[in-house]
């Protein structure tokens, strides 16, 4: 990567829930650097941190403390419309339980982003379209999620997250409601991704299998990181 | 943008079909229950001030007795008789026309056709005073009226009932037990407030009346019409001096005869119409306003449903106000389609229910466009606090959500 800095940069990142007695440090000071390209999976027991880091790095969530840099800029001061727009823009999600809007077509949530971004419907169509077939659902445009398999559903999921051709794809335990054959073919399809289209991606998972296919294993446990394993590419 | 709003909201909007009729169905019943009241409402006033004009203008009507108007009265007053009238006619200033006039029901019978209807009694004044036109013929000369001749004037139902198409005048008319040549067809009046065809009508040179058949020479009532509006008091009092005298009534002794001014009761009618349109379109309002509150109800539901569906809007990118204007423009969505099927359902309503009071049916556009902007309204005041809830929602939570 020719870039200088990193794509995503936390240092010293804390993440406290309730006050006083009750407090809970879910993040305790996190220090991590994500370059670009880079296809990371977050490991860890539940309750480790793992999601919240998501959340952080996903811009849905303010840290406690500490400084979080997306792209070289600081994310802290930003508002929640400003977040919101940096998700629009730079981020894609791909969700453990899919999350597409019942009763609606395939094409209809793969469009939804760019519809908040104002894109004409021909050109948002053609986009839709184009990602639908990327992610192998070609001729299931009209289906809605209720007429797809989990395995169909979490591809149309995977659309909607990069039909805006995100800088940073972020999938909370995407293989998570699905069967061991489904879970390796959409690996192989974040894979893809992040070869052929460069995205960056960040995994949460907790099945090993799954983690084997990133680049770099990160490991949390009670809100600190405990193990950075950077391998080869597979 | 807006567009594509509309669009999602009708959407949402058919996707939950069943609910979205039922919280329709609040607004529809409010904004129809309103546009129903006020149209039937003032269909009716419309009604009065036709008959106000129908009844006869500046109309004072005397009867004996002191009690209120409508057959009967106070049978111990003594009737009047013609020369009451007579002495009303010279002794007033001011009016157009002093009418007596007494009336029974009786068969009328033409060839093999009869009729029930009312045979009145009455001179040539009667026609000035209740604003009749002739459509064919005449009216009674003096001669007639002074000997008593059979000669009669009939109201367009007795025509149609007895003579159908066939030109009346000159023909033979059947009362009791005499007859009587038409001279004259009046023009058609249509119903009177009271629900009365005015049109079914004989009418008889008043001593015709009295010779034949009632067999005395009371009148029932005198009707006099004054010039000028602002002149009815004065000729009210007048007439009251005049007949006063005549009946030998006592200073402070009270009246055994009333003099009633026709125009004041139209008018009272006509007000008490207003206020009870007024009245039941208020309580028509309050069930617009509880259709607010269904809509706003429904919303909440919907929002706590769709949490889910609002977190997912929220991560990929759509800002507060974008998931604002979706919720609120859902609501007005909602309440102007609510709205537009109640103002269709009313003015129906209002049609059949002036079809069978026979009030004319009269649409206020004015009215329409109230109710129209008033349902916008209600989806505005009453969404905005669901779709400020939605757009507020945490997203890490509203994701969480099952």
């Amino acid at each position: 990567m020719s870039e200088p800095t990193a794509l995503v940069e936390l240092k010293g990142i804390e993440r406290h829930y309730g006050e006083g007695g009750g407090l809970v440090r879910a993040l305790a000071g996190v220090d991590l650097a994500i370059n670009r390209g880079e296809f990371i999976a977050i490991m860890g027991p539940s309750g480790s941190g793992k999601s919240t880091v998501m959340n952080i790095i996903g811009c849905l969530d303010r840290p406690s403390s500490g400084s979080f840099r997306f792209a070289g800029v600081d994310v802290t001061p930003l508002s929640r419309d400003q977040r919101a727009l940096l998700r629009r823009n730079y981020l894609g999600f791909v969700f453990q339980g899919f999350n597409l809007l019942n009763r609606t077509t395939a094409i209809e949530n793969v469009e939804l982003p760019l519809i908040y971004r104002g894109m004409p419907k021909r050109e948002r169509q053609e986009k839709a379209v184009r990602a639908l077939h990327l992610v192998g659902l070609s001729g299931r445009e009209h289906h809605t999620p209720g007429e797809l398999s989990g395995g169909q559903q979490q591809r149309v999921a995977i659309a909607r997250a990069i039909v805006t051709d995100p800088l940073l794809l972020l999938a909370d335990e995407p293989t998570g409601n699905l069967d061991t054959a489904r879970s390796h073919e959409i690996m192989e399809l974040l894979i893809e991704l992040n070869v052929e289209r460069g995205i960056t991606i960040v995994m949460v998972t907790h099945e090993p299998d799954m983690a084997a296919y990133a680049h770099r294993s990160i490991r949390f446990v009670d809100g600190l990181i405990a193990a950075d394993d950077a391998r080869k590419a597979a | 943008m807006l567009w594509e709003a509309i669009k999602l909201a009708a959407m949402s909007i058919r996707r939950n079909a069943l609910r979205s009729v039922l919280t329709l169905l609040g607004i529809v019943i409010g904004v129809g229950a309103v546009i129903a009241m006020v149209t039937i409402g003032s269909g009716a006033s419309q009604q009065v001030q036709e008959n106000l004009a129908k009844l006869g203008s500046n109309m004072l009507i005397v009867r004996p007795g002191q009690s209120t108007f409508g057959p009967g009265g106070n049978n111990d007053s003594r009737a009047f008789d013609e020369r009451d009238s007579t002495a009303l006619k010279a002794n007033l200033s001011g009016v157009r026309g002093v009418a007596p006039s007494s009336q029974r029901n009786a068969k009328v019978v033409f060839g093999a056709l009869n009729y029930d209807t009312t045979v009145t009694g009455t001179t040539a004044d009667y026609f000035i005073v209740q604003d009749w036109t002739l459509k064919e013929g005449r009216v009674f000369s003096e001669g007639e009226e002074r000997s008593g001749t059979t000669v009669c004037v009939i109201g367009s139902t007795i025509a149609t009932e007895l003579f159908g198409k066939a030109d009346p005048l000159g023909e033979r008319l059947r009362i009791g037990n005499f007859a009587c040549e038409v001279i004259g067809l009046l023009e058609s009046k249509g119903q009177s407030a009271f629900g009365t065809d005015q049109d079914s009508i004989v009418l008889l040179p008043l001593r015709t009346y009295h010779r034949r058949l009632a067999g005395n020479t009371r009148v029932s009532s005198i009707n006099i019409s004054v010039m000028e509006a602002a002149d009815i008091p004065r000729v009210q009092r007048d007439a009251e001096d005049v007949l006063r005298e005549r009946r030998r009534i006592a200073p402070g002794e009270e009246d055994n005869f009333t003099v009633r001014d026709m125009t004041q009761i139209a008018n009272t009618m006509a007000a008490t119409t207003t206020i009870l349109t007024g009245l039941l379109g208020a309580v028509a309002a309050v069930s617009l306003l509880v259709g607010g509150i269904g809509i706003m109800n429904i919303m909440l539901v919907s929002v706590t449903e769709r949490t889910r569906e609002i977190g997912i809007r929220l991560a990929i990118g759509a800002l507060e106000r974008q998931v604002l204007t979706q919720f609120l423009v859902e609501s007005i969505v909602l309440a102007l389609f609510g709205g537009i099927i109640g103002i269709v359902t009313g003015l129906g309503l209002a049609a059949i229910a002036a079809l069978f009071m026979d009030i004319p049916f009269s649409a206020d556009p004015q009215v329409i466009a109230l109710a129209f902007i008033v349902s916008a309204v209600i989806g505005v005041i009453f969404g905005y606090f669901p779709a400020r809830r939605a757009a507020r929602l945490d997203p890490i939570e509203a994701l969480r959500r099952e």
